[in-house]
């Protein structure tokens, strides 16, 4: 089995007074895909922004090849190869797509060439000069991804990269994560939509109330349905 | 009729008031764009550029070039002490905290200079080089009042280029819409913060010595300067690059202007475009609404 790359233990976190994380566990390997399924405010975000150590409050422990990084700030988690790609996309309006695209300083050597990542991303290339947030949804959200690729970071945190795009545009983001599977990433992804992530991940974590309830492999998805389904209440 | 001699003169002039316009708007909205601290200390600041050249000349006997290097040095170091002690824990609260604060600051430095120096003010004398007056055609210009506007220039347009254009500039802009993100990547934006707050405050050490030759260096010499600064902030739009330097200079000439066509107005007539601006586009001329 391949080495353990994120290990998390009774994480704790809290927006200012509201406590949102009740002591989540998880783990992800090296290679792997893991999706965080869950409700609306079941604390899936917080998670990934807990493990970027952009919450202002946490306790527990999350380790990162091993390495303790819960008393870290954001910048240097970073350094350690965890690149975070938000639900809000977080593209700069004062940007041109290139600079979007250049903007993360390269932590570790390994990461994608800019070619590479234009062959995943054709369409970035040609928009180069355009203002970052005159790109369509789609667009932006393939360049969210595509600037942390080429930073060395091996530890991709995805959040909700498929909310409300297009199902065209859906798939080709599902192509492109399994692309980067292939390319040895480790991927945790945030989802709403487990049709989706059943065609990218290989295990899934169920979120409730601030804390892990499941772990679902994908080979049991078909088989846990009516549990899932209660899960996420669809 | 106009005389066209008279106001190209005046224009000419305007444009060295707009030299310092454009320099001081040009550092409070770098800082107000990153820190979102509206930087009332600016006047003094640029009152200490001129007071560091002037006691750099007395006591260590050092002239004017080497004090134009050393006062923003100074004058940025003083800033980042500042940052780091006075500014850092506002950051969270609103914005008239970092104002307060920073004008309780100009007040505090204006109040010492002015107890041990006197309103008065010191002389401080043209660098013999840059002495004599230019023919310019229709005026003679001396020539230490074209090397401001040309000092002004290269360093306004230096500074746009580094924001607008460099790999750096792209932290900085990116740092303004979301340092949480920027951070994530990696970068430390508390840094970045201080390192640009000393850099908008030299920015003001700098116009400081640039002023010191044409105006005596006393301690009222910032405040009397920052008003008519806030209004070409204003008219530019909050924390606009180029907004601030187009307008600055543009209002100088505007300015001198006055003075040709109606000269009682040439005082007020800042402000009188700033309420219409404010009526009209109310995030200033450049600013994004």
């Amino acid at each position: 089995m391949a080495k353990v790359m994120l290990e998390v233990a009774g994480l704790e976190a809290w927006y200012g007074e509201s406590h949102i994380l009740h002591g989540v566990s998880l783990e992800v390997r090296e290679g792997e895909v893991v999706t965080m399924l869950g409700r609306n405010g079941a604390g899936k975000t917080t998670t990934m922004k807990s493990i970027m150590g952009m919450v202002g409050k946490r306790t527990g422990s999350i380790k990162y090849q091993g390495t303790e990084t819960i008393g870290l700030g954001s910048n240097k988690i970073a350094r350690l190869g965890i690149a975070i790609c938000p639900e809000e996309r977080g593209i700069f309006s004062s940007l041109n797509v290139e600079e979007n695209l250049l903007l993360p300083p390269v932590v570790q050597a390994g990461g994608l060439s800019v070619e590479r990542i234009f062959t995943l991303f054709p369409n970035l290339k040609e928009r180069l000069k355009s203002q970052g947030t005159k790109l369509s949804g789609g667009e932006q959200q393939m360049l969210a991804i595509a600037r942390i690729l080429r930073t060395g970071a091996r530890l991709l945190l995805l959040d909700e990269p498929t909310e409300g795009l297009a199902p065209v545009i859906i798939q080709q983001i599902g192509a492109t994560i399994r692309a980067l599977k292939e390319e040895g990433f480790t991927i945790l992804l945030v989802e709403q939509n487990f049709r989706f992530a059943s065609t990218v991940a290989d295990r899934h974590y169920v979120m409730e109330h601030g804390k892990i309830v499941d772990m679902i492999p994908n080979d049991r998805i078909d088989a846990e349905m009516d549990k899932l389904h209660e899960y996420l209440g669809v | 009729m106009l005389d066209l001699e008279a106001a190209l003169t005046q224009g000419t002039l305007g444009l060295i008031n707009g030299a310092f316009y454009a320099m001081l708007s040009l550092g409070l909205a770098v800082i107000f764009g990153l820190l979102n601290i509206v930087n009332f200390a600016h006047g003094a600041l640029y009152m200490l550029g001129a007071f560091v050249a002037w006691g750099l000349l007395t006591f260590l006997g050092l002239g004017y070039f080497p004090a134009l290097i050393l006062a923003p040095l100074i004058v940025g170091a003083i800033g980042i002490l500042l940052e780091r002690t006075v500014l850092k824990p506002l950051y969270k609260l609103d914005h008239l905290y970092g104002l307060l604060a920073t004008f309780g600051v100009a007040l505090i430095l204006e109040g010492v200079l002015r107890n041990e120096f006197g309103v008065s003010g010191m002389p401080y004398a043209v660098p013999p080089d840059l002495r004599g007056v230019v023919d310019l055609g229709y005026m003679f210009l001396p020539r230490y009042r074209g090397w401001v506007v040309l000092v002004s220039l290269l360093v306004c347009l230096g500074t746009w280029y580094m924001i607008e254009k460099t790999r750096l500039g792209a932290y900085l802009r990116a740092a303004t819409e979301n340092p949480a993100l920027v951070q994530a990547f990696g970068i430390n934006v508390p840094v970045m913060i201080t390192l640009t707050y000393g850099f908008g405050v030299a920015l003001a050490g700098l116009s400081g010595v640039l002023a010191a030759p044409i105006y005596s260096v006393n301690p009222n010499m910032g405040s009397s300067l920052i008003i008519v600064v806030f209004a070409v902030v204003v008219i530019g739009g909050m924390g606009s690059i180029l907004g601030s330097i187009i307008t600055g200079f543009a209002l100088g000439f505007i300015e001198g202007m006055t003075k040709v066509v109606y000269p009682e107005a040439s005082t007020t007539v800042v402000f009188i475009i700033m309420a219409i601006v404010l009526l009209i586009k109310p995030a200033g001329l450049f600013g994004r609404a």
